[in-house]
């Protein structure tokens, strides 16, 4: 598929969770407790598409498919988007409006306040991502847009913070988002860290060596 | 706030009447399929009603005088209570305890009462389930996390099955203790993520806690016999505590003199205490529990002291600092 057409695809695909969530709404099949379910699926999704979106670059990196990129704004919109949904639930439906108890949840509980965080970093990055805004704020477009990464910060804790005991759930997104993070050091640093490695192993662990230094005959150079 | 009186319910309300014609027909084939095994197995004894065991079976000779503590609220329907639960040995999430429900069998069961009795004594459930005149006792349920129920069960006071074992002067508290079997409570399997609290769940009460009449053992809802999902095929039901209060599945009650351990509790003892009385004054640390949302309802209600049991309660923790005996 080209990509004028691979576009809209992942575009529609981005859009299948919200249909489903329609769906279920539709046929009544969100469950005893809709509210709850609502929230716990928009704010899934919206971590699933933060993390996807910090995925794009190192996918991109591996395969050396350099058109990946095209999608990441993409990906890292539909992450706000579901935010919204996420946080417009907690504001409309589960507290109904009443501003004084959400003000009440953000400051005091901590989990509310970390996905509270998570939304209000989201929303100057997507403002900010416009084909125009982007050449005009230059270098600082990338210094502002590195606040994904305490935003997706954020919300894996928001979600830890809130599971009662069971913490495997956020424990994955947790490790997802620290291979993500993982790489991007390992990247940044490896330049440093591999020719460190590659003088300390050349001067000890080189076939040369072992024979001069007696552990190795030279015939057993060849069979290593 | 609504409350609806008993004469603005129409049965119609109460259970969806395809629900309930398609549980009348689970029963007849439920029932012809347990007197054809009854039949197959004893020959003799074939004859004699058996106890019913299987989940949504009619329960009979319930007292049908309504308790002096019944609530009058409108009730959740009987899909919502038993497929919106929190019992973690059949899963985590709310609906997987119902799907995973086939794997919990009932029969044989006993429970065993050991400890500070003088007459220590393993009940079958068969037993257990003639022991006292089963009652429909319709109450609140809080759960921690902030929804709430209401719940027809059946079931007879816990202070019947105390007092046929004859606790002694050292017994303060009694700790119950839910059955241990990954096989059939899949969820106690081990994982390489490790559990999601410690097995078997345990759970504790005061005495006088354990002898009020408003703590009863639950063998039954809606009139029927209890499904998995909901603690088959005996749990404890204590109103006004929050839900992890009312353990299920039960095999094991055990009298002592010092507080007994309870799995909550271990798991995060500055969030659940001991007492775990509702009380809307005393947040959870992550969440308010000044209100909770009644299942089937758009609004937050109040959440009531006790859950509204207040005045059958309160005296029991007279004089106590509920803040830090939570």
């Amino acid at each position: 598929m080209t990509l004028p057409l691979l576009k809209p695809a992942v575009f529609a695909v981005c859009l299948i969770p919200l249909s489903q969530l329609a769906y279920r709404a539709y046929s009544e099949d969100l469950g005893a407790n809709p509210i709850d379910t609502i929230t716990r699926f928009t704010g899934s999704w919206s971590l699933i598409f933060l993390l996807t979106s910090l995925a794009v670059t190192p996918l991109r990196r591996i395969s050396k498919w350099n058109e990946l990129i095209k999608f990441r704004r993409m990906l890292g919109l539909f992450a706000f988007f579901y935010a919204l949904l996420h946080f417009s639930t907690f504001v409309g439906l589960d507290h109904f409006f009443n501003f004084q108890a959400i003000g009440k949840d953000i400051l005091k509980r901590p989990y509310v306040t970390a996905g509270f965080t998570a939304f209000v970093i989201m929303i100057p990055l997507a403002l900010t991502s416009s084909a125009a805004v982007i050449r005009r704020l230059g270098k600082r477009w990338q210094q502002l847009h590195r606040l994904v990464y305490v935003a997706a910060f954020a919300g894996v804790i928001h979600f830890y913070w809130l599971v009662k005991s069971d913490i495997r759930r956020p424990a994955q997104y947790g490790a997802v988002l620290a291979v993500l993070l993982g790489y991007r050091l390992v990247v940044k640093w490896s330049p440093t860290i591999v020719a460190r490695l590659t003088t300390k192993a050349s001067a000890v662990r080189s076939p040369q060596n072992l024979v001069q230094s007696g552990t190795l005959t030279t015939k057993e150079t060849k069979i290593t | 706030m609504l409350i609806k009186k008993p004469q603005d319910i129409k049965s119609s309300e109460i259970t969806p009447k395809e629900l309930y014609l398609n549980r009348r027909q689970f029963i007849a084939s439920a029932s012809a399929a347990a007197i054809g095994a009854g039949a197959a197995m004893a020959g003799i004894d074939f004859l004699a009603s058996p106890t019913p065991a299987t989940a949504g079976e009619k329960l009979k000779n319930l007292k049908k005088a309504p308790s002096a503590f019944d609530t009058t609220e409108k009730m959740n329907s009987l899909k919502d209570i038993t497929n919106y639960n929190n019992f973690y040995e059949l899963g985590v999430e709310k609906e997987q305890p119902a799907q995973n429900a086939k794997y919990l069998t009932t029969r044989p069961w006993t429970v065993a009462v050991e400890g500070e009795v003088k007459k220590p004594k393993t009940f079958d459930i068969d037993d257990i389930m003639k022991l006292s005149p089963l009652e429909e006792r319709t109450y609140r349920l809080r759960c921690v996390e902030a929804w709430s129920m209401v719940i027809p069960w059946v079931g007879f006071p816990l202070s019947a099955l105390i007092n046929q074992v004859e606790p002694t002067n050292n017994a303060k508290f009694v700790q119950f203790v839910t059955l241990h079997d990954p096989k059939r409570l899949p969820g106690q399997k081990p994982s390489i993520f490790g559990n999601a609290l410690e097995w078997p769940y345990v759970e504790g009460l005061r005495m006088d806690e354990a002898m009020h009449p408003l703590t009863i053992l639950s063998v039954g809802l809606y009139g029927e016999v209890l499904p998995a999902q909901n603690g088959a095929p005996v749990r404890l039901v204590v109103p006004w505590k929050y839900g992890f209060k009312s353990i299920k599945s039960i095999v094991k009650l055990r009298f002592m003199e010092k507080q007994p351990t309870t799995a909550w509790n271990t798991m995060q003892p500055q969030e659940y205490g001991f007492y775990s009385n509702v009380n809307p004054e005393v947040d959870h640390p992550r969440w308010t529990q000044a209100t909770e949302r009644r299942i089937g309802e758009f609004l937050r209600r109040k959440t009531l002291m006790f859950n509204g049991y207040g005045e059958h309660v309160a005296s029991l923790y007279k004089g106590m600092d509920l803040k830090k005996f939570y």
